[in-house]
């Protein structure tokens, strides 16, 4: 368990990291908190030949909550984020959900972006931008673009950046004034990656259901119009619509289960949550 | 005597080192100069020839001083002895075939790891893939693929034992009630993996090997064989700390072969350290074992008879001490029961898989495991309560000492009492209400117990169980086992003590102290307890180490009677001061005072300086007061006689669980309620100790029942390589259980002291699994319950 040789790049400026990414493409990893990467050198299932570090660039270390939405640069850390006070107001989802995210350890250097760029079909994060909506913005040394959360994730591991880019921020979009949320996953154990994870956003035009663990990358499902009598069908119906994964730990039935018991659960209570404006 | 330290709970001297990340483990210590750093490539096959090993490439990597294979491995040693007669060859590494997946095929030798595991990926083996036996039942078939041609057959052992008269009383029974388990693989996984670094001096032909091996110390014969050397010239020290154990440390016994012998072809002092995936794939695990368990049970309840089939997968190889794991229980396999007819069927089975070794428990909770579905399964049966099934059958305190139909000699205890106790301590009728709320309120909510022996201190000598009687006599007889202890006294009245039981974190070096100080009246700060030990300078004997909980009453117990002894020796040297009788001075506050004229004493450390600045005025018949090493083995702990009966362990204690779970309709996942876990384990020397190690042994019990095992597919690959694969619990799915104590103090142990370290790792599986069988109306269930399967269960029963 030790990685193969690498070369090391601490960036001191964006430009420098970019600049590298231009260089080096394919054969580089950007690493910023380095809690699933750390791992995956050790075990050599990533062999880059560059590891480009950005956790020392200051100005990727902001955020911002506006109107329009709640944004994390590249180096925002899951527990800072977390500890903003405006969080629960601005972004009931990830505040009812980040406590799911590993542990104290993992998220106090583990960041947001990080996490989003890994792309792991189990993780929260992936699962929480697809079901709250948003953009990431990428950026190489050509330029800026913002590309929207439904386009973002491609598979498993795999993601729409391209090999010069490097996610720079997100953007989480505010939720609409009213709607409620939930979030709920099962793993065997707490901080583990989740079987199944369930995030619901229901507003007054109807419920936004996103699950984690199913497939490649997160499910989305928007049901205009749900009333709550009609939940429990709609969710029948989805999760026998669903073709999960199975491993050791869990084969497709009970993956299905999951979707439909706590997807069950977690609509009726983002429902019940929904306030007059 | 009084004890003033004996049974209190002082910080342990230990704590301040580890717990402020100082602690010396094996990856922390020094290295001599040259070290070179090992790799093991390990066979991703879980059987193939090795047709070939290409290390060129791999050789020629600038770093890499040598690749050590089978063949050369072969040339320089014998295979390991074990404790059935049989052809199997064992090597530390495969010799032309690879048996399971995880087994070292080549060790590269680098100036650091990196680079040794750069070159790992440049060796190339040629692998011819064979069909692999996985399953125990269908690997003793005719038609299974054999894993050793020599032995012919995938059985390595068989042999039956018929005590009393099974076959009356199943003819007299009113029901006879049955039960098949399958009991699977899993680890105790310590959080520090294997190290060592070993050196070999080509001068004196003399391996030296400084590990965390833990013991038992009767491995150090079986490497030193292996290594083809006298024994005196395979030295053994170990590390001032070690990162837990829980057995799994004896597996790194034919590591320390592999590294001594690479030590030895390279010229150079080797040092490994093990990974994660690696101590997951192949440290080695507890037997996984299929067992039948018939019962003759009368109309009361009563049980008459057990007939026990068990049949034991110890992997690939047969590795000392195994079968240990199937025979350690022999003794007890009628539980805490007064049930006199008992008949075994043990059969022994090599199966592609890695092999096992120690782990905590130690063949209990195999045997817990069906006797106690069993029990619950009888209540069933003759429709009474599984409480009052385990009543039934207890064995009497009028009974001790209860001798079992095996041999074992349950040696004290009032087991009803403890169980009276627990179900007042522990609010039981309120448990049962709280039953009966909840599945009223439509929840899956249910009970289990497990009432457990939980043996301490082992015969050296049960092992040779498995061989029969004739074979036992050729090989001369074996019983007992040594502890021992030295304690000191330096000029200025320090005491000096070392103990050869190495400590996996447990705390002993505290403990001692507090014998000690007890033992010759003085404060715990005056004693220094080393418990590194070095089998080229140190007293030690075979059955020294960490297992079978015999620290409490064999270890503590030599240590209080070698201070004892130096305690008497210096009242005859205060005597002749004195010009009194010894028997009238009396140790105490750090003073050796007259009984009745206080006016007579003279202060400890005066005294004991006497020993070295007087030693001429000494009595002329006291050799010295210096120093007193004491070997104490259990008189009780005979060879098997010619019967098989065996009294496995030199003491006995008791145990008695009970829980409520509650199973989420949902996820299926299981939520504990309460937990309850009654120990008799003699008298407690540090309650507070002791309250961790039930607490530690419930955390290995519960990883075991609810979500651990060592899984392999039909097709014999490793399925739980990573601990993303094999979860443990941690502290969020790990609760507080409530602990009960009763102190019978045992007759056996100088200190009537017996073991509690695995008590609970023995109950917790089949107590879980009771009550989640309860929940869901089941008759029995396997292990693990994971939240899938229960699920699933939920789901086919539409619960």
């Amino acid at each position: 368990m030790k990685p193969a040789a690498f070369s090391y790049i601490r960036a001191e400026s964006l430009g420098e990291a970019l600049d590298a990414l231009a260089q080096y493409g394919e054969d580089a990893r950007i690493i910023a908190g380095g809690q699933s990467l750390g791992p995956m050198l050790n075990m050599r299932l990533a062999a880059p030949e560059v590891l480009i570090d950005i956790m020392g660039l200051k100005d990727l270390d902001r955020i911002e909550f506006t109107d329009d939405g709640a944004m994390a640069a590249a180096c925002v850390t899951q527990a800072r984020f977390m500890g903003r006070l405006e969080l629960p107001r601005a972004q009931p989802l990830l505040y009812e959900a980040m406590p799911w995210i590993g542990h104290v350890q993992t998220r106090s250097r583990g960041t947001i972006c990080g996490s989003l760029a890994n792309a792991d079909p189990a993780a929260e994060l992936p699962l929480l931008l697809a079901t709250i909506g948003g953009v990431v913005i990428a950026q190489s040394k050509q330029g800026q673009r913002g590309i929207s959360a439904s386009d973002f994730f491609n598979g498993m591991f795999e993601t729409t950046l391209a090999p010069d880019e490097m996610l720079l921020a997100v953007k989480f979009d505010a939720p609409k004034p009213g709607s409620g949320v939930a979030f709920t996953e099962m793993a065997e154990r707490h901080g583990d990656f989740a079987i199944v994870a369930v995030a619901a956003v229901a507003d007054q035009d109807g419920v936004t259901l996103g699950l984690g663990g199913i497939g490649a990358k997160p499910v989305v499902k928007r049901f205009d119009g749900l009333a709550e009598r009609d939940v429990k069908a709609v969710l029948v119906g989805l999760a026998n619509s669903l073709d999960p994964q199975s491993d050791p730990k869990a084969d497709a039935a009970y993956r299905r289960r999951l979707s439909r018991e706590l997807g069950l659960q977690t609509v009726l209570k983002a429902m019940e949550r929904r306030h007059a404006v | 005597m009084a004890f003033r330290h004996i049974g209190t709970s002082p910080e342990r001297v230990e704590d301040a080192a580890l717990l402020t990340g100082r602690g010396r483990f094996m990856d922390d210590l020094p290295v001599p100069a040259g070290a070179l750093h090992a790799a093991i490539l390990r066979s991703p096959h879980p059987h193939a020839d090795i047709r070939a090993i290409n290390a060129e490439a791999a050789l020629a990597l600038p770093g890499v001083a040598a690749v050590v294979t089978g063949a050369q491995v072969k040339a320089l040693t014998r295979p390991f002895i074990v404790g059935v007669r049989s052809p199997i060859d064992h090597y530390p590494i495969a010799v032309d075939r690879a048996r399971y997946v995880g087994e070292p095929v080549a060790v590269v030798l680098a100036k650091d790891r990196y680079i040794a595991e750069d070159a790992m990926e440049l060796i190339e083996v040629d692998y011819a893939p064979l069909d692999v036996a996985v399953d125990p039942i269908l690997a003793m078939d005719e038609a299974a693929p054999v894993l050793h041609q020599a032995h012919g057959s995938n059985l390595v052992s068989e042999r039956t034992f018929d005590y009393g008269n099974v076959e009356q009383a199943f003819a007299s029974a009113d029901h006879v009630v049955s039960i098949n388990t399958v009991y699977p693989r899993s680890l105790a996984s310590p959080i520090e993996c294997f190290g060592l670094i070993a050196e070999y001096d080509p001068h004196e032909d003399v391996y030296d090997v400084l590990t965390h091996f833990q013991g038992p110390f009767a491995i150090q014969p079986v490497m030193a064989m292996a290594l083809q050397v006298p024994s005196s010239r395979l030295r053994i020290r170990t590390p001032p700390d070690s990162g837990g154990s829980f057995g799994v440390k004896q597996g790194v016994a034919p590591y320390a072969v592999l590294m001594a012998v690479a030590a030895r072809i390279a010229k150079r002092p080797v040092k490994w350290i093990e990974d994660r995936m690696e101590h997951l794939t192949a440290a080695g695990s507890a037997t996984n074992r299929v067992s039948t368990l018939e019962a003759a049970v009368m109309a009361d309840g009563r049980v008459t008879a057990l007939r026990w089939d068990q049949v034991e997968d110890v992997g690939a190889y047969l590795k000392a001490p195994e079968p240990a794991t199937l025979y350690r229980m022999h003794a007890c396999m009628t539980g805490a029961y007064d049930i006199p007819n008992l008949a075994i069927r043990n059969r022994v089975v090599v199966t592609n898989k890695t092999p096992t070794g120690l782990n905590r428990g130690f063949g209990g909770p195999q045997v817990y495991f069906p006797l106690e579905q069993l029990i619950r399964k009888i209540g069933s049966v003759v429709g009474r309560d599984p409480l009052s099934i385990i009543r039934r059958n207890l064995v009497r305190p009028s009974s001790m000492p209860y001798t079992t139909p095996s041999g074992g000699v349950l040696d004290s205890g009032d087991y009803g009492a403890l169980v009276e106790q627990a179900l007042l301590e522990g609010n039981f009728a309120d448990l049962e209400d709280a039953r009966q709320r909840a599945r009223r309120a439509g929840k899956l909510y249910g009970i289990g117990y497990a009432a457990c022996i939980e043996p301490t201190i082992s015969n050296m000598g049960y092992i040779t169980t498995v061989l029969s009687a004739q074979e036992r006599e050729r090989a001369g007889p074996k019983g007992g086992a040594q502890a021992t202890a030295t304690v000191a006294v330096d000029p200025l009245g320090g005491v000096s003590v070392s103990i050869s039981s190495t400590p996996q974190g447990q705390g002993h070096r505290t403990v001692i102290g507090q014998v000690v100080a007890d033992a010759l009246g003085i404060a715990p700060d005056v004693v220094r307890v080393n418990a590194e030990l070095d089998t080229g300078r140190d007293p030690w004997s075979i059955a020294s180490g960490n297992y079978s909980c015999r620290f409490a009453g064999a270890v503590a117990g030599a240590a209080w009677r070698a201070a004892g002894e130096l305690r008497t020796r210096l009242a005859r040297v205060a005597a002749a001061k004195f010009d009194c009788p010894a028997e009238m001075l009396d140790f105490r506050d750090g003073k050796i005072i007259h009984r009745e004229n206080t006016n007579i004493g003279i202060d400890f450390k005066r005294l004991a300086g006497e020993g070295h600045w007087a030693a001429s005025t000494l009595p002329p018949d006291l050799p010295q007061a210096l120093s007193v090493t004491e070997f104490w083995s259990p008189g009780v702990l005979q060879p098997p006689d010619d019967e098989d009966r065996i009294n496995g362990s030199a003491a006995y204690g008791f145990i008695f669980d009970f829980c409520g779970v509650e199973i989420d309709r949902a996820t299926g996942q299981v939520k504990i309620d309460r937990y309850i876990s009654a120990h008799d384990a003699g008298r407690l020397l540090h309650p507070a100790m002791a309250d961790g190690q039930s607490q530690g042994g419930f955390a290995h019990g519960l990883g075991a029942a609810l979500m651990e095992e060592l899984a392999y597919d039909a097709d014999g690959g490793f399925l739980s390589a990573s601990l993303a694969d094999y979860p443990m619990p941690t502290a969020c799915e790990t609760p507080s259980v409530q602990i009960v104590h009763r102190q019978t103090a045992s007759p056996v142990t100088p200190l009537g002291a017996k073991g509690i370290g695995e008590g609970t790792t023995m109950s917790a599986p089949v107590c879980l699994a009771n009550a989640v069988a309860d929940a869901l109306g089941l008759e029995q269930i396997d292990l693990p319950l994971r939240p899938a399967k229960l699920a699933a269960i939920i789901e086919a029963r539409r619960l």
